[in-house]
């Protein structure tokens, strides 16, 4: 196997960053060698790779054998480590590592909190077009979860959770993305849908539950899935997504095609053991998977100061040997730019990033939740008067006269429009036929889900003056 | 020696109650209670009996519970008593665990049974099992309890019941309570039980009131686990239950007493151990069974107790 079998370009970048990649490429060669004589295994899946020489640079990426490759060949003369475990340095003297959490990970941020560009070099200079589509798109899903939680609260719908203070975590990421990229959510991402396309409608839909809603009025409100914008239905128990995204990474890196997955998840879910899993799998799987982590703060009542005790989520990702960057969540360029280079390195080079947006938790956690009951209203102000995405938005684009009170007022006027008609709309809505009670248990209905459905049907027509068939859709 | 204590001291409860009574010459003042307020009291009562018995789960302690059911225990007894953990059932119900196996009587909370889904390793390999594999050497006194069943349009994932998984599983007990009466007493059992009970709760119950006699107000009140209690006495036919669908056999009996039909409604309390004597005395009276129940037919609670009975040696004397 040679350097010339590999893509150039991605070399000399390697080359000079001194990543993984560069470091297991030098001792290749030596490696195949050395190692020849103690892997069995090893020797014959080595072999086998270098017989893939002529096949295309992704598929060598790509289907690297076992770790035993990245040792450095064993040699008992040196004065090295030599156990498989780990490459280092031995050292005389006796020095715990101490966790930093005083001075952690820095926070890369591209506008200051007035929405001024701080190194114009990190300024992404989008197009009019594409910023004003991120102020409309952070400001609708402001609107919309107004009209939504308020709905909670007149008992129109069940349940609702809102977005207040993340919106640019949503945008900034998803318009990083291709529209063909796979995303696994939380629930506290609706803002990646609404870029994405998914009509006002189709949101209401599934908080209503009515006959529109893609997911058939079975799932809570703001579980929200959309097979056509690439978008995995939310399940409820956290963190599950992550070990599946990367397993669905690990799908897509077979399909050799330009795609990522992401996954995005709250620092709290990132408590719960299948984040361990996830993070560690998409590692060793090599799989083109961002993970996508939203720092609130809070996770219901809980504090990040209760939540873990090491520097965030971030400072895990170098354990899991995962690419790691901490940003300005509120910043939406910064959000774009650590997105879009984690989504074109993950790509080309097969390797999990782990991107960990520091934002605020504006709103409660739930319709459920009245965090008064928890943290001040002060700390709460601070965040949506100072620190706030939308603002620091409207301030770039008001210095450069993309926008003013006048477009302001109509847009807020037009958006609320849009939000409200689209909430009647719902309202009218029948719901679902009862059918699709027993549908898609199984991908065929099976006899006795068949038996049950049929004695429904049957109960419903002997008792019908009980049941208010005219809400529900034929 | 823990139970000749219990003896003594509901015996002097029960002697100075006889004496307020004979002194004040009034009846017994019953009370409302909500299901809710029976288990805060169950826990109060618990954390302050024992030095050893705390609680752990997410969002207990100053938040005073997802449901409400730990309001002011976190105020009263502090940190050491009430912990709030991260996120991962699996983790702090391995936590909890190891506490009870290093001698402590932790009670766990799952903010509903569907979530203990993440932590079923700890509570069946690691609960259950762990006293008969070590010999008797380890006990885990523990009591994993929280919301059971379906609440209101909350999605598949918040809404099974889990009685009949659990109920499978030798070395755990699995406990059902219906009324506030039955939260107590059977929580205050669990948590001096020195096995692993799982205890389903049913958040719809949580807010409904039940009267509680004076009997059951005291701080010693305690159910036995494993035995079943009949609500309504019958002659026509049993209806069998456990938590929320108590309710709802009620409810049908009192409709079907318009028509003349006399049902015998069975509060099961617990599901294991499972008081198959008591229905079989009730089906043995009225000769017709009907089971009823929040989870789903299939290897269910019901399956299993018309198993019993059908299996029983006096089922053909029936007919």
């Amino acid at each position: 196997m040679t350097l010339s079998s590999r893509g150039r370009a991605v070399w000399d970048f390697h080359r000079q960053e001194q990543t993984r990649d560069t470091h297991a490429l030098d001792v290749k060669m030596a490696a195949a060698r050395g190692v020849k004589k103690l892997y069995g295994i090893g020797l014959h899946a080595i072999r086998q790779n270098a017989s893939l020489k002529a096949t295309t640079f992704l598929q060598q990426r790509a289907f690297r054998v076992n770790g035993a490759l990245r040792q450095q060949p064993f040699d008992s003369s040196a004065e090295k480590p030599q156990f498989p475990g780990a490459s280092a340095e031995f050292i005389d003297h006796l020095e715990f590592i101490q966790p930093n959490v005083i001075s952690g990970i820095p926070v890369y941020r591209v506008m200051d909190r007035q929405g001024q560009i701080i190194n114009p070099s990190e300024d992404p200079k989008l197009s009019k077009e594409m910023v004003l589509n991120f102020y409309q798109k952070m400001t609708l899903l402001n609107t919309m979860d107004r009209i939504l939680y308020e709905s909670q609260r007149q008992g129109r719908i069940s349940f609702y959770m809102t977005n207040y203070g993340e919106e640019g975590t949503h945008i900034g990421s998803a318009a990083a993305l291709e529209p063909t990229d796979l995303v696994f959510g939380q629930y506290r991402e609706a803002g990646v849908l609404m870029y994405r396309g998914f009509p006002l409608d189709l949101f209401m839909a599934q908080c209503y539950a009515n006959a529109d809603d893609l997911g058939k009025g079975r799932q809570m409100p703001v579980h929200y899935g959309c097979k056509d914008l690439n978008f995995v239905t939310i399940s409820s128990p956290l963190a599950t997504q992550l070990p599946q995204a990367a397993g669905a990474a690990y799908a897509v890196k077979r399909e050799n095609s330009n795609r990522v997955v992401v996954c995005y998840f709250g620092e709290g879910a990132a408590s719960e053991g299948d984040a361990h899993a996830g993070f560690n799998f998409s590692a060793t799987l090599e799989c083109p998977l961002i993970f996508f982590c939203r720092n609130n703060g809070y996770a219901i009542s809980t504090p990040t100061n209760e939540q873990y005790r090491g520097d965030g989520i971030a400072a895990r990702g170098p354990g899991y040997g995962l690419m790691s960057i901490r940003v300005d969540g509120n910043d939406v360029f910064a959000v774009y730019n650590a997105t879009k280079e984690a989504r074109r390195r993950a790509v080309a080079e097969n390797q999990p990033f782990l991107i960990e947006a520091m934002t605020y938790r504006i709103g409660h956690h739930s319709t459920s939740d009245d965090s008064s009951a928890y943290r001040s209203v002060d700390e709460v102000n601070y965040w949506d008067k100072q620190d706030h995405p939308i603002s620091r938005l409207r301030h770039y684009m008001t210095a450069r006269d993309w926008w003013g009170e006048d477009e302001e007022k109509a847009w807020r006027k037009q958006s609320r429009k849009l939000v409200m008609e689209a909430f009647e709309r719902a309202e009218r809505r029948l719901k679902p036929n009862p059918e699709l009670l027993f549908t898609d248990v199984y991908d065929e209905m099976i006899p006795p889900i068949a038996k049950q459905r049929d004695a429904m049907w049957r109960h419903i027509q002997q008792y019908k003056e009980h049941y208010p068939l005219d809400l529900y859709e034929k | 020696m823990a139970s000749l204590r219990s003896f003594l001291r509901s015996g002097k409860n029960a002697v100075s109650a006889v004496l307020r009574r004979e002194f004040h010459g009034t009846p017994p003042a019953a009370v409302q209670v909500t299901v809710r307020d029976a288990l805060n009291q169950a826990l109060d009562e618990e954390l302050e009996r024992d030095e050893r018995v705390f609680l752990l789960g997410e969002e207990v302690a100053q938040y005073d519970g997802a449901y409400k059911v730990s309001r002011g225990l976190w105020k009263k007894y502090g940190d050491k008593r009430i912990i709030d953990t991260p996120i991962t059932e699996m983790g702090f119900a391995g936590i909890a665990v190891g506490a009870a196996m290093a001698g402590l009587r932790p009670i766990c909370e799952f903010m509903t049974f569907n979530f203990s889904m993440q932590a079923i390793d700890q509570v069946i390999n690691s609960a259950a099992k762990t006293y008969y594999m070590s010999a008797g050497l380890q006990p885990v006194p523990i009591v994993f309890r929280g919301p059971n069943g379906a609440s209101a349009g909350v999605a598949a994932q918040h809404s099974q019941c889990f009685a009949a998984w659990y109920g499978h599983c030798p070395g755990l007990k699995v406990v059902s309570p219906w009324s506030a009466e039955d939260a107590k007493g059977l929580l205050k059992s669990a948590i001096r039980d020195d096995n692993p009970v799982v205890f389903l709760e049913n958040e719809l119950m949580y807010g409904v009131p039940f009267e509680m006699s004076e009997e059951a107000q005291s701080k010693d009140f305690l159910l036995p686990i494993g035995k079943a209690k009949i609500e309504r006495q019958g002659n026509h036919v049993t209806l069998v239950s456990h938590s929320r669908m108590v309710s709802l056999c009620l409810d049908a009996a009192a409709v079907l007493a318009k028509e003349g039909i006399e049902c015998e409604v069975i509060n099961m309390r617990t599901i294991r151990p499972l008081d198959a004597e008591a229905i079989e005395t009730s089906v043995m009276k009225t000769n017709h069974l009907i089971t009823v129940e929040g989870g789903w037919p299939q290897f269910g609670v019901g399956a299993e107790i018309l198993a019993r009975i059908m299996e029983g040696k006096d089922f053909f004397i029936c007919f």
